[in-house]
């Protein structure tokens, strides 16, 4: 993985600096509330429902064994031992001290690691795929460019107060696992005839208050071309996208106005001025950024490791772990693994301090000491000897890492919602853990297979639940939680909006209705048909007349969500 | 006299800057003596009057308006304001890059309205030069926030060449 150099680190640590001064600043009554709350944001500190929350930057996902050990060490001195992995492939402490918040910053510093631009209205952390360099259907490791775009993007002096904050997600595989047109920019890795590597480029995704996918503004832009075809997309967004109205500032807003085409010929004329300059990047850049993701030592291993196969035929809780957790791997005899952060009666995404000492340890045992967060909240050890993976197993199940539920409906992505969260119009664990109950049995799960369920406690869908087979939004109505049911959503490469699928119910009704629509397709469904494939072949009405039969509707009149203010927290 | 940071100097200066009242109009408003800053909509109005009347020119933008509209006028102004109404107001970072890169224009820019300590790094980088900071700030501290960071990724203004093609000079030094 990226290791820094001498620059590299002098940057984080006059990061460090800058901050303790301004944190001083404040102290000392010569920084007001409304001055620091744009810088503290773009250091990743919030002031949420019960105090401050920390939200540390994991570049694209990637760990290293020692930073995991320093976030436990720092969970552990700074907050109440526990943290929390996003959907940006971050992790948020909720726990931490305002005072102490240069400290922790400095403690990171130590390891590689900060909390730059994980909030504010900036470039926020680049995502990509949590099985990058591994993948058996990639094209090329696409973390080298999301180091290039770290690099970027980290101070840039002109896009640090955009209208609103800024995602960028790249995927190099052919399916898509980074739900890049989600984004305010999508980049899907593609080579054209002549084998030079390039991007495909989509703009103006989001979830959100108005969820949209990104529409391709250009279908090849040369590797070196990607700063400066960035610069020309953000510095359009930085003039003309609307500042008036936060919940109209997003990109997705300013190309919907001008229409997608209109768009794509401004982001060209302003580029026609910016390419080929200094900022092209150079071959030996490239050289540089990829030597630091070259392959591991990987071993020559059979394909097939004979105790394995035995195994998988006389341990079948093993077999199933084998099933949902472990993924395929370019490099024979080779596997990647998740280690569930979902299981029963846990918040979805937190990972204890003695859980993260031992996801460490695993990582320097079984897997060159390195580890990946996922955007669906798991952690992922990349490269992992089939013929470890018995033992992997026995210690991650002793550690509560091992449920067997990574892609079923239990895998939830969940926002800590209201429970913690100022924003939130709704608790969305409470919620999770229902689901949890009321799906308990793991044979009912497997014969459910695959399928995504996703929480969020408000609009600003941090829980990705637009994206999800079933989403479930937090609303509030006077000042009563409810919830909004959408169906349909999906990621990959036919990555889709879920529909509402009629007005809100309550928190103790959820779980049953849930089970309605599951219901639905499990007598509806064919031999091979996911629970998304049933929906789309049957449409809304059998699983909304399902999760509507038996309630008085008179109960729930149509719910308007309401939002709070998103950027002042 | 008031005091502003320009060339990484305090130094007095005494440019006012123009705005209009209510009820004013850039074809009524009176010009005040010398040297002074104009909004853009007197300049474009007046340009003749102004340019008989003053030796030294001065125009200052607003966060919505760009450099497009002074594009003629580049070389006869000695001051081009830009303006801050908020400092999470970011659109003058823009303007002034493009003043200085694409409008290849050498005089001062001067950072105006809500101008901060923590704002300065970026706003030097993209090439102003002057920056009349907020009267209740204590510019002598402030100065320090144009030196908060050794080096910078990007290219911008006061460094053309971005990290990646300085980086093996930078690190065999």
């Amino acid at each position: 993985m990226y290791r820094y150099d001498r620059t590299d680190q002098q940057l984080i640590d006059e990061r460090v600096k800058q901050y303790r001064g301004q944190i001083a600043r404040h102290l000392a009554g010569e920084l007001s509330e409304d001055e620091l709350r744009p810088l503290r944001l773009q250091n990743g500190l919030y002031i949420q429902r019960h105090g401050p929350m920390l939200r540390i930057a994991i570049p694209y996902g990637m760990l290293a064994s020692a930073q995991l050990r320093k976030l436990a060490e720092i969970s552990r001195r700074y907050d109440r031992a526990v943290g929390h992995f996003t959907t940006r492939q971050n992790m948020q402490l909720n726990w931490p001290q305002f005072e102490e918040t240069p400290e922790i910053l400095a403690e990171l510093a130590s390891v590689e690691m900060h909390a730059v631009q994980t909030s504010g209205n900036c470039v926020r952390n680049i995502t990509t795929d949590h099985f990058a360099g591994v993948a058996p259907d990639e094209l090329e490791d696409p973390r080298p460019y999301c180091e290039l775009l770290r690099q970027w993007s980290t101070f840039h002096p002109e896009f640090a107060f955009l209208p609103r904050k800024f995602k960028i997600a790249v995927n190099a595989a052919a399916t898509d696992r980074a739900v890049i047109r989600a984004h305010d920019i999508g980049l899907d890795l593609v080579s054209d005839e002549r084998g030079e590597t390039g991007f495909r480029v989509f703009v103006g995704g989001g979830l959100g208050r108005t969820p949209i996918l990104g529409k391709p503004i250009r279908d090849f832009l040369p590797r070196r071309h990607l700063l400066s075809y960035l610069d020309a997309i953000l510095r359009l967004y930085n003039r003309y996208g609307r500042r008036d109205n936060m919940y109209k500032a997003r990109i997705k807003i300013l190309v919907q106005a001008l229409g997608v085409e209109e768009f794509a010929r401004q982001v060209e004329a302003e580029w026609a001025q910016l390419r080929d300059g200094e900022t092209t990047v150079t071959d030996a850049e490239f050289a540089r950024l990829a030597d630091h993701f070259a392959p591991p030592a990987w071993l020559t291993l059979p394909a097939e490791e004979p105790a394995h196969a035995a195994r998988l035929h006389t341990d079948k809780a093993f077999a199933n772990w084998v099933r949902r957790c472990v993924h395929a791997h370019r490099t024979p005899g080779y596997a990647a693994v998740t280690l569930s952060l979902k299981a029963p009666g846990v918040n979805p995404g937190d990972i204890t301090e003695q859980q993260m000492i031992a996801v460490a340890d695993l990582a320097d045992r079984f897997s060159f000491g390195e580890l990946r967060v996922s955007h669906e909240q798991n952690v992922v050890l990349a490269d992992v000897e089939q013929r470890d993976l018995y033992d992997v197993w026995q210690i991650a199940r002793s550690h509560r890492l091992a449920t067997a539920n990574i892609g079923l409906l239990t895998d939830m992505i969940c926002c800590p919602g209201g429970d913690l969260c100022a924003l939130a119009n709704a608790r969305s664990l409470p919620i999770a853990a229902a689901v949890h109950d009321r799906f308990d049995n793991l044979d009912y799960l497997y014969d459910i297979g695959d399928i995504s369920l996703n929480i969020s406690g408000c609009m600003n869908s941090c829980g990705h639940h637009h994206v999800a087979n079933i989403g479930i939004l937090g609303v509030d109505k006077n000042n009563e939680e409810w919830y909004q049911i959408t169906v349909g959503g999906q990621q990959g490469n036919a990555a889709a909006i879920g529909k509402v699928i009629g007005p809100s119910f309550y928190a103790q009704e959820v779980p049953e209705v849930i089970e309605a629509l599951i219901t639905v397709y499990l007598e509806q469904r064919t031999a091979s048909e996911r629970f998304i494939d049933t929906w789309q072949r049957l449409g809304v009405e059998p699983f909304k007349a399902r999760a509507y039969a038996g309630r008085d509707r008179r109960r729930t009149a149509k719910v308007e969500p309401t939002e709070r203010e998103v950027v002042n927290a | 006299m008031p005091r502003i940071i320009r060339n990484e100097q305090i130094v007095d200066d005494n440019w006012q800057v123009l705005t209009l009242a209510e009820g004013e109009t850039p074809a009524s408003v009176a010009l005040p003596a010398e040297p002074v800053l104009l909004p853009l909509s007197v300049w474009l109005a007046r340009r003749d009057e102004v340019v008989a009347a003053h030796r030294q020119l001065g125009v200052w933008l607003d966060s919505d308006q760009g450099p497009e509209e002074l594009a003629d006028d580049i070389d006869r102004l000695a001051v081009i304001g830009v303006n801050f109404p908020k400092f999470t107001d970011g659109r003058s970072y823009s303007t002034a890059r493009l003043l200085r890169e694409r409008y290849r224009y050498t005089g001062e820019i001067r950072a105006l309205g809500d101008v901060l300590q923590d704002q300065l790094f970026y706003m030097r980088r993209c090439g102003i030069d002057a920056f009349a900071l907020r009267a209740d700030k204590d510019i002598e501290q402030a100065l320090a926030g144009l030196r908060t960071f050794s080096d910078s990724y990007q290219a911008a203004v006061d460094q053309p060449q971005p990290f990646f093609r300085r980086r093996g000079a930078q690190e065999a030094a």
